[in-house]
């Protein structure tokens, strides 16, 4: 089962220089994600971003991940 | 035909279409069911296909949208958003105007 950890660490690698906060019960995650690469982006393409760090594990191990993805200052 | 010609065949055929597990009447999971009656609350007429009785649809669509899970809304052919995208719309009014706008161009 995952952990909050887990992902965390995968979207910290998956957008280098982003603060990111997870919490959990090991199926359904909740998800801060700060990150200058955001600038300028849609909240759907933010969204695929961090699903990108999860490659397949979203929708399968990871069942639900609600993200609130910001840029810096938002 | 292969899933990505199938899956563009039904985002042709309607203007808002709803992927989900399950269907509105007996939806299979909790964001499915909430993304189905937002959409009714908007008064959206919308085509739904039920991706948990075709796998092959299911895996393509992630492929298609590069989005892994669902519900996945589609308007006009273009993805929205699963059900955290639905709702901040929907909070913020913007989902009924999407709605209202694309069955507008419908009618």
């Amino acid at each position: 089962m995952y952990m909050p950890e887990d992902i965390q660490q995968l979207i910290a690698q998956g957008l280098p220089g982003a603060r990111v906060e997870v919490a959990g019960d090991g199926h359904h995650f909740e998800a801060l994600v700060v990150s200058d690469q955001f600038t300028g982006k849609s909240t759907l393409q933010r969204h695929q971003m961090v699903y990108r760090t999860l490659g397949t594990k979203m929708g399968n191990e990871i069942h639900a991940l609600s993200i609130k993805a910001l840029a810096p200052g938002e | 035909m292969n899933v990505q010609d199938k899956i563009r065949e039904q985002l042709g055929k309607d203007k808002i279409v709803l992927y989900m597990k399950g269907n509105p009447q007996v939806p299979q999971c909790g964001f499915s069911a909430k993304a189905s009656q937002m959409l009714s609350s908007c008064g959206a007429k919308f085509a739904s296909y039920d991706v948990l009785s075709d796998p092959e649809l299911r895996q393509g669509l992630k492929d298609f949208s590069h989005w892994p899970t669902f519900p996945q809304l589609y308007i006009g052919g273009e993805l929205v958003g699963g059900c955290d995208i639905m709702t901040e719309l929907y909070q913020k009014g913007e989902l009924q105007q999407l709605v209202a706008k694309a069955q507008g161009q419908a009618a």
